[in-house]
């Protein structure tokens, strides 16, 4: 699914990722780990085809409409209430259903009774699950996800757990992390930036 | 077709943002009139009805850069542009969908605007207006694409009007000859082919502005 | 000298030791030609000579920005690597050279006129404008970081100002009417026998130093760059 050779990428003067490889099969679950700084982020942006690598070559068998990326920030419209942003995201990638398939979402992540609210008025943990809404929507190939762990509560974190056991295997996951014990055990492969 | 219904959702989005938010509008609608009090005093004694038509199309600039300073600022706050750029719609979608919203909000804001400018100083003609609505299609269009730029670099709010200006150039010409000249044909033709070319060039370029 | 691999265009080719004779030596020429060989003007007389190196520093002033432009489309949709930099070089001189532009034309307007500017010149309205347009390319550069970016947005400006400059040339002309109801007539001698044998070879000189003040800006920012890759690669 993901192809990287030597995959390097430059910010000004500033290295941030240097002969990077990486494999990951269809179906496959990679874990990238590293600390702050290390290019985790950048890795997986680039996994994405939000940034395009200053050196070396990036083949992800995966259009658009296959990519689902959560990143450090929600990506939603603050001022908007949940279920506006995921109808703009729905209309977006053209979902089927979509009034369905959100409905389903926000009630699997406990976000139901708060639709109707704007997602300025959410806490951090629950802005968090409506990203991870907004991710699974279109329901993508490839799962690209940056640090999920950190924003989520209690709570979010153990549906995150859920949903990741449930996909692993059908879907293709990429996911960085600087906890790597949470994810370990689901892991096919493992990276680690320095 | 799906282009058209991306722009849709694009485009509605951007005006329930500013429902929402309430910020834009009402401080484009302040700035207007303070621009045209500013005015009455640095326009001396004796100075011509034309003089002040001119001065109508500085505050419009200037109210439209307004707008244009926080087209993408909720795109950038949190980097939804992301997002958006994730999406499989066509990218060049965003800027018709802000071009649109922008638009929507000048021309609100017009509507105030040359009826007060006709109360405090002279009124104005058929050409005049025609040459607004074209104007401000060249305005949004080249401002929102603009604007893009500028919010993916470090200077922002500095550079907008940088960029701006020396592009809306050829708009005030156009806007300006059209409100004194007797016969307005050939500046109304004039922007009709700003509009047009600038257009293009955005449409097409759109795509680099967001991507690498 | 490093290797010519970014280009495979045949002017690239020519080595700079030879472009820069041939500078010297047109430009040389040229200055022979506007001080001895030209006819003095009827209206303006010996000073109306300026106007050689003006109008030839004009349309290298537009060379230089098209082909910036071009160089620009090349990055943008052949995904030229080395195109950016020439983009960017290119847009350089063109800053200069319209620089210039703007100079001799005061000058010219102070011999002629009387006036250091006259808004009733469109060709120096004109580059007013372009100056403004590209030195906000400048800012645009050093506000983003070296980059994919900054290449891609750089590149779409550039391609901007080569819409720009007709559109405005011809709105500059539409403003003329409203603006300025007495227009200034006579913009120049008319070309025939010596004078346009002394401006064609004033307007080969510019070009060629033009050219050769591009490469050795691009030659100079090459070497940059790769002493930069070097330290990196040791780092």
């Amino acid at each position: 699914m993901i192809e990287a050779r030597k995959l390097g990428r430059r910010f000004g003067e500033k290295r941030v990722l240097h002969r990077v490889d990486l494999d990951v099969p269809r179906g496959g679950f990679a874990v990238v780990t590293g600390p702050n700084g290390s290019g985790k982020t950048t890795l997986l942006r680039i996994c994405a085809g939000l940034a395009i690598p200053t050196e070396g070559t990036l083949a992800v068998a995966a259009a658009r409409r296959e990519i689902g990326f959560l990143a450090h920030e929600p990506l939603v419209y603050r001022e908007l209430t949940a279920l506006e942003n995921l109808e703009l995201y729905g209309r977006l990638y053209r979902i089927r259903e979509r009034r369905e398939r959100i409905g389903m979402l926000l009630e699997r992540f406990g976000l139901w009774d708060v639709r109707h609210e704007r997602v300025a008025s959410y806490s951090r943990g629950m802005a968090q699950r409506l990203a991870l809404c907004r991710v699974l929507l279109h329901e993508p190939a490839l799962l690209i996800l940056d640090e999920p762990y950190t924003a989520l509560d209690a709570q979010g974190a153990e549906l995150l757990d859920e949903q990741l056991g449930e996909l692993r295997g059908e879907r293709t996951l990429l996911v960085s992390t600087h906890d790597p014990l949470r994810v370990d055990p689901l892991a096919t492969q493992r990276l680690a930036l320095a | 077709m799906n282009y058209v219904a991306d722009i849709r959702a694009l485009t509605r989005k951007d005006l329930l943002l500013e429902v929402r938010a309430r910020d834009t509008l009402p401080a484009m609608l302040v700035f207007v009139v303070a621009i045209f009090v500013v005015f009455h005093f640095a326009l001396p004694a004796h100075s011509s009805a034309l003089a002040a038509r001119g001065l109508l199309w500085v505050a419009i600039m200037f109210t439209a850069l307004l707008a244009l300073g926080r087209a993408f600022v909720p795109e950038r706050e949190q980097r939804v542009l992301d997002a958006l750029v994730l999406a499989p719609s066509d990218r060049s979608a965003i800027w018709i969908a802000k071009t649109l919203a922008t638009l929507a909000f000048l021309v609100a804001v017009e509507i105030v605007a040359v009826p007060l400018f006709a109360l405090f100083f002279h009124g104005v003609d058929g050409a005049t207006i025609a040459a607004f609505a074209l104007a401000d299609i060249g305005i949004c269009g080249v401002g929102t694409f603009v604007g893009a730029m500028a919010v993916a670099t470090r200077a922002r709010d500095l550079l907008l009007p940088l960029l701006f200006l020396p592009l809306a150039i050829p708009i005030v010409i156009g806007g300006v000859g059209a409100s004194v000249v007797s016969a307005p044909g050939r500046y109304l033709a004039f922007l009709a082919l700003y509009d047009l070319l600038f257009a293009v060039v955005c449409w097409a370029a759109f795509e680099y502005v967001v991507t690498e | 000298m490093s290797p010519a691999r970014h280009n495979s265009g045949l002017m690239a080719r020519i080595p700079l030791p030879a472009l820069a004779t041939a500078t010297l030596a047109l430009v040389t020429t040229a200055l022979c030609f506007v001080f001895f060989v030209a006819p003095n003007d009827a209206d303006q007389g010996f000073s109306q000579r300026i106007f050689y190196f003006h109008v030839s520093i004009a349309f290298t002033a537009y060379a230089c920005f098209i082909g910036g432009a071009w160089k620009a489309l090349r990055y943008l949709w052949k995904r030229d690597p080395s195109a950016d930099l020439e983009s960017y070089v290119g847009v350089h001189q063109g800053v200069i050279f319209g620089s210039l532009v703007l100079l001799t034309g005061s000058i010219w307007a102070k011999i002629s006129w009387g006036h250091w500017w006259l808004w009733s010149e469109n060709q120096l309205v004109l580059f007013l404008v372009l100056f403004l347009f590209y030195c906000a390319y400048f800012m645009l550069r050093y506000s983003l970081d070296d980059g994919p970016q900054r290449a891609n947005l750089c590149a779409v400006y550039a391609l901007f100002g080569v819409v720009l400059i007709p559109v405005s040339f011809l709105a500059i002309r539409l403003a003329q009417r409203f603006i300025h109801p007495v227009v200034f007539t006579s913009h120049g001698p008319n070309f025939h026998g010596w004078i346009l044998v002394t401006y064609c070879i004033s307007q080969a000189a510019m070009f060629v130093l033009a050219y050769t003040l591009y490469r050795v800006e691009l030659a100079g920012k090459r070497l940059d760059r790769r002493l930069r890759d070097l330290r990196r690669a040791y780092a």
